[in-house]
């Protein structure tokens, strides 16, 4: 079994449709882009029949990629539990979610060029889950940052998404400085990027030794995840990413690539265990994020901003079950809402679509009855990320939230208290949508079965996910923890229940109340449903100094006026002045000049020549 | 005649020849092109003899040139894992040069062909030479016709700035001479193999105030010329006002000239000069990487952008030889190869805008996406190659020289990496309000690229996918060489260590030697 071949075949299919794109008609693009998805699931599933059951890890060599000194870098590939759960729910979720772009994507221009990125993403989310290594990964790392780039930018005559894209790309790139550090740290410290070895060395090597160095590597590696996974205080960027269509906000922007800072944490899982002030960094940014998010989420009127705080938020959560060691509790999460949000993103897809690109939940109301299978689905969807005893995201969560009560109690409250708040504003935006009575003026009309089929995969998974235990499946690698306490599921349930309720409460028997609720909460309410203005502080306090400076301070001021003016032509001056006795040659003729260097280097020789004789 | 010799030969009479064909014809495109292919593919023959021996010098000629009593000057050629890949990118952006010459160039095309086969015979020259003497008349040889490319065929503005450029340039090797003519009179002989041999085996002892005094003189040329902060003010000048084919060729091979001369003479004749002086290069580089980086930023050219782009990640070549380490002076060599093919394509790109529009500003750009979504594409690519993509080339470099240079000191690569974030800010933005957003009447009907214009970039952006997938191809000649260099001028990181502690200092020293 060849590894490399899984992300290669999302390749040709960047390849064919990139290159020859424009001139093929849509049905084949079609059986071009979903075709290489579908093999590459294919081949994924028969690869891990293959393997079954994967005690240990697979690993294969493809060729040397950089070789320099004692540092050398495979190109190396390899599978084990954690990467099998990855594999699957990227190509599985994958599939799906091309599969509804087909109608999605209808009726907009840029067709080829949509489903070749698409590819591309797949290609280099892909990599990233098999890599073998650190800077393995990070190609994969900045792969799906470019992707998720063109993806943003995909309408780029319009500056809101131009300006998205932009910002998606760089703040990322603040992320990947961290990561790159840690990358850089860790080769000076273990000399390797290698998974296996630096798990090797780490085990061997004397804690206080490790310490210190660790800490430092996995907080640089802690910076790029919360760049990539949009966490506190890089998380600015994925709301602003919803300018993307939303097949995009699916499958980049929810079920995969923001999770990849969870995914290399769990890989990276055996530095994280040796630095635990890092582990708790990460556990508190995790839970802040939730909380945080969480609460921003309320005011939010645009679905997919709702959908899009609730990915940052549900983030944090993962991070907080990563940071308290509970990896498996982490990649479990990670899983279930790859189901969950998914499919509230092709929901709310589906919503738009059916409105001609109505986002607002304002001017929607009452489309239960007109879009039965979104309605159905997405209140499925809207149960699991609630927390809703037996679906999807009840386990996961329940999983999280126990190694928090285990853990610290505050840490607990908050985050049950969260999954209060997410049950409430995931199922406002529910209420909002699909009852009481319709307040736009589209003809709202179901969406076509391309779209609702993988709409129902994904509300079966979201539905049973939470039976597929992703702990005990990773237990080999990530040990279970013992106790099983059943009080923090019984709190976190009843929270997610009382946000359900109090949501109908005001959405759907009492609406006046909302508004009252709105506007007894004043200036706070304003501060929240401005988003803390954040955004504003950023640009504020970094983006115009920076331009500031650069402009008037080195640009006007050094370059051109202490370099320029002051250096080299105050220098000239100095020439100018012995230079008056010389005159005659500078006759601006640029002949002339070139003669006189002639013979300038004829009398450099000639002197030479003589200096050399006289010895 | 050696290979090398005939590939150093055929620049010069293709020069000759162009220079006497008709005026107003097509011959001299013709001879031009037909002259840089036949060397482009007659460099392609070193490439074996080199690989086979990548750290010692190949397909060598050495004979007397001027040869007076007491003074040799030989005609010394050969090339190594480093100046093999060097002498290749030259003998590969001719041709290049040469093509969009055809378009870019509006009047005198023979005089100008001409003067392109002039600069890639100095430019062959330069990174071949094994006697200091032969190295600096190539250097000036290459000047030469560049500062007529400026002057002859520029912007509105050419004339302050080829004389501005000429005589940065001009003060700089000055300084370079009088250091070739000391080590000269101190080692008796011009030849760079045989000093390098009397070094090693100790015949010529230099103090370390000769070497300072060596190494400074040396700098001088090369920062101008690389540039170094705060030596680069010539050259977003130069690089605006050039036309478009010389702004192609100053960024993608000029500059790797001074770069060149760093790695290959600097840190070998004057070591301990080198040593001394790498605290305060290194604090220059790192200005320069955020430096040049913030001032592209917020430049309202599109030429002047690309322009301090390239003093960015010319500082990252520099750092990358002056971490003196392995990974660095590897990365080093690596991101001048990429940095060539990426910054020249963007370079030829603009060009082809500035053709087409008559302008380069910003301002006078927006939505050509729309018209043109070749162009989009193809700057697209370079542009991702220039902020290090990975699975692009600049990324090998940068990831090197960045990982030398944590390997040194961590705290460098803290400082540099800021440049990284950086490069995608004024990339991105560049491109936004230059290529996205709505067609404005401005822009509508913006040409797309033609085959024409494709051809030259279609091998450089293949290039920039090869040398950014598959480095095995150049990696293990070019850090054969670096090794080689590094040994040779015991940089060893061991060596280093002493080095950096100054009570042992002077012991040290007659130790290693």
């Amino acid at each position: 079994m060849t590894l490399w071949l899984i992300p290669f075949f999302p390749l040709i299919g960047f390849l064919l449709n990139g290159l020859f794109g424009k001139r093929l008609s849509k049905p084949i693009i079609n059986v071009i882009a979903i075709g290489s998805v579908m093999v590459s699931f294919l081949y994924v599933v028969a690869l891990l029949f293959k393997l079954w059951p994967l005690t240990t890890a697979y690993s294969e060599h493809d060729y040397t990629w950089i070789q320099s000194g004692f540092l050398n870098i495979g190109f190396d590939l390899f599978v084990d539990r954690l990467t099998a759960v990855m594999l699957l729910v990227v190509t599985g979720v994958g599939l799906l979610i091309h599969t509804y772009a087909i109608g999605y994507m209808e009726h907009e221009g840029g067709y080829h060029r949509f489903f070749s990125y698409f590819n591309l993403f797949m290609f280099f989310m892909l990599i990233l889950v098999l890599a073998s290594n650190l800077l393995v990964m990070f190609v994969g790392w900045e792969g799906v940052g470019l992707c998720s780039y063109l993806l943003v930018s995909f309408y780029f005559t319009e500056d809101f998404a131009t300006n998205a894209g932009n910002k998606a790309f760089i703040v990322n790139r603040i992320g990947d400085f961290g990561f790159s550090l840690g990358i850089f740290l860790t080769v000076v410290v273990f000399k390797t990027l290698d998974f296996g070895k630096l798990a090797a060395a780490v085990q061997s090597m004397p804690v206080e030794v490790g310490a210190g160095a660790l800490t430092a590597i996995t907080l640089l590696l802690f910076v790029g995840a919360t760049g990539k996974s949009a966490q506190i205080p890089l998380y600015v960027w994925l709301p602003d990413a919803m300018a993307g269509p939303t097949p995009v906000s699916a499958l980049i922007h929810a079920a995969t690539m923001v999770t990849a800072g969870v995914y290399m944490i769990a890989r990276t899982s055996f530095l994280f265990d040796h630095a635990p002030s890092a582990m708790h960094v990460v556990a508190v940014i995790g839970l802040l994020t939730a909380v945080f998010a969480a609460t921003i989420g309320i005011t939010q009127n645009d679905i997919k901003k709702v959908f899009a705080y609730s990915t940052v938020s549900q983030l944090g959560y993962m991070f907080l079950g990563v940071g308290l060691g509970a990896y498996s509790a982490g990649i479990f999460h990670l899983m279930t809402h790859a189901f969950f949000k998914a499919l509230l993103f092709l929901g709310a897809g589906s919503v738009i679509h059916g409105l001609g690109g109505e986002q607002d939940l304002r001017h929607m109301g009452g489309l239960r009855k007109v879009m039965p299978i979104t309605f159905y689905t997405l209140g499925i969807a809207s149960l699991a990320i609630s927390g809703f005893p037996g679906f999807s995201g009840f386990f996961s969560k329940d999983a999280i939230l126990s190694a928090a009560y285990t853990h610290s109690q505050w840490m607990f409250w908050i985050g049950a208290i969260t999954a209060g708040i997410t049950a409430f504003y995931v199922f406002r935006a529910y209420f909002m949508a699909f009852f009481g009575t319709y307040r736009g003026h589209h003809h709202p009309h179901e969406s076509p079965f391309v779209m609702t089929g993988p709409l129902i995969v994904l509300a079966v998974l979201a539905a049973v996910g939470g039976f597929l235990s992703v702990p005990n499946w990773l237990s080999p690698q990530f040990p279970l923890s013992e106790q099983e306490n059943i009080t923090p599921m019984i709190i976190s349930a009843t929270c997610g229940i009382i946000g359900i309720l109090i949501a109908y409460l005001l959405y759907v028997l009492q609406p006046r109340l909302a508004e009252s609720a709105k506007t007894a909460a004043g200036p706070i309410y304003t501060l929240v449903a401005n988003k803390y203005y954040v955004d504003e502080f950023y640009r504020g306090v970094i983006v115009k100094p920076l331009e500031a400076i650069s402009s008037v301070v080195l640009w006007r001021g050094v370059d051109e006026g202490i370099i320029d003016t002051g250096l080299v032509n105050g220098f000239g001056r100095v020439i100018r002045g012995w230079g008056s006795l010389f005159r005659q040659l500078q006759s601006g003729s640029i002949r002339n000049y070139a003669t006189w260097v002639f013979a300038g280097s004829l009398l450099v020789i000639f002197v030479l020549g003589l200096a050399g004789g006289f010895r | 005649m050696s290979l090398l010799a005939f590939v150093l030969a055929i620049p010069l009479i293709g020069f000759f020849a162009v220079l006497f064909t008709p005026r107003e014809s097509k011959t001299g495109f013709t001879v031009a092109l037909g002259a840089s292919i036949i060397t482009f593919l007659a460099s392609l023959g070193l490439i074996g003899a080199a690989l086979a021996n990548p750290a010692s010098f190949s397909s060598v000629v050495n004979q007397p040139w001027i040869d007076s009593p007491g003074l040799q000057i030989r005609f010394h050629i050969g090339v190594d894992g480093i100046s093999l890949w060097l002498v290749l990118l030259t003998t590969l952006l001719l041709p290049i040069g040469i093509w969009i010459s055809r378009d870019l160039i509006l009047e005198r095309h023979k005089t100008f062909f001409a003067l392109l086969l002039l600069f890639e015979f100095g430019l062959i020259g330069v990174f071949s030479a094994l006697d200091l003497f032969a190295f600096y008349v190539f250097w000036e040889v290459a000047l030469v016709p560049m500062y007529l490319m400026v002057g002859g065929w520029g912007g509105a503005r050419r004339g302050p700035a080829a004389i501005k450029f000429f005589t940065y340039t001009m003060a700089g090797s000055v300084l370079m001479l009088g250091s070739i003519i000391y080590i000269h009179s101190q080692a008796g002989t011009f030849d760079y193999v045989d000093i390098m041999n009397a070094l090693q085996a100790g015949r010529v002892v230099l103090s370390p105030g000769q070497q300072l005094a060596i190494f400074l003189g040396f700098f001088a040329a090369f920062a101008v010329k690389t540039p170094i902060f705060p030596f680069h003010t010539w050259l977003p000048d130069t690089y605006t006002q050039a036309p478009a084919p010389a702004t192609f060729l100053l960024a993608a091979v000029m500059s790797k000239m001074g770069a060149y001369g760093l790695i290959r003479y600097s840190i070998t004749l004057a070591p301990i000069g080198a040593h001394r002086c790498t605290s305060w290069i290194i604090v220059l580089a790192i200005i320069g990487i955020v430096y040049g980086a913030l001032l592209a930023l917020i430049q309202p050219n599109i030429k002047r952008l690309i322009a301090y782009s390239s003093v960015s990640h010319l500082g990252f070549v520099v750092l990358g030889i002056f971490a003196l380490d392995q990974q660095g002076a590897d990365g080093a060599v690596y991101q001048m190869l990429a940095h060539g093919l990426s910054t020249g394509a963007l370079f030829i790109l603009a060009g082809y805008m500035e053709q087409r529009r008559q302008s380069l500003e910003i301002a006078d750009y927006g939505g050509i996406a729309t018209p043109a979504p070749g162009l989009a594409t193809a700057f697209m690519i370079a542009l991702l190659a220039s902020i290090g993509l990975p699975v692009l080339c600049n990324f090998i470099g940068e990831y090197l020289i960045l990982q030398g240079a944590a390997i040194s000191h961590f705290s460098w690569s803290v400082y540099a990496a800021i440049g990284v974030i950086l490069s995608a800010a004024y990339m991105l933005w560049m491109y936004q309000r230059t290529f996205l957003g709505k067609t404005t009447d401005r822009t509508v009907g913006f040409a797309d690229l033609t085959g024409r214009e494709w051809a030259p970039l279609l091998p450089m952006i293949l290039l920039m996918v090869w040398l950014g997938t598959y480095t095995q191809s150049f990696m293990p000649s070019i850090s054969a060489a670096t090794a080689h260099l590094l040994d040779q001028t015991n940089m060893s990181n061991e060596y280093r260590v002493q080095v950096a502690q100054p009570a042992k200092h002077n012991v040290e020293l007659a130790n290693v030697r």
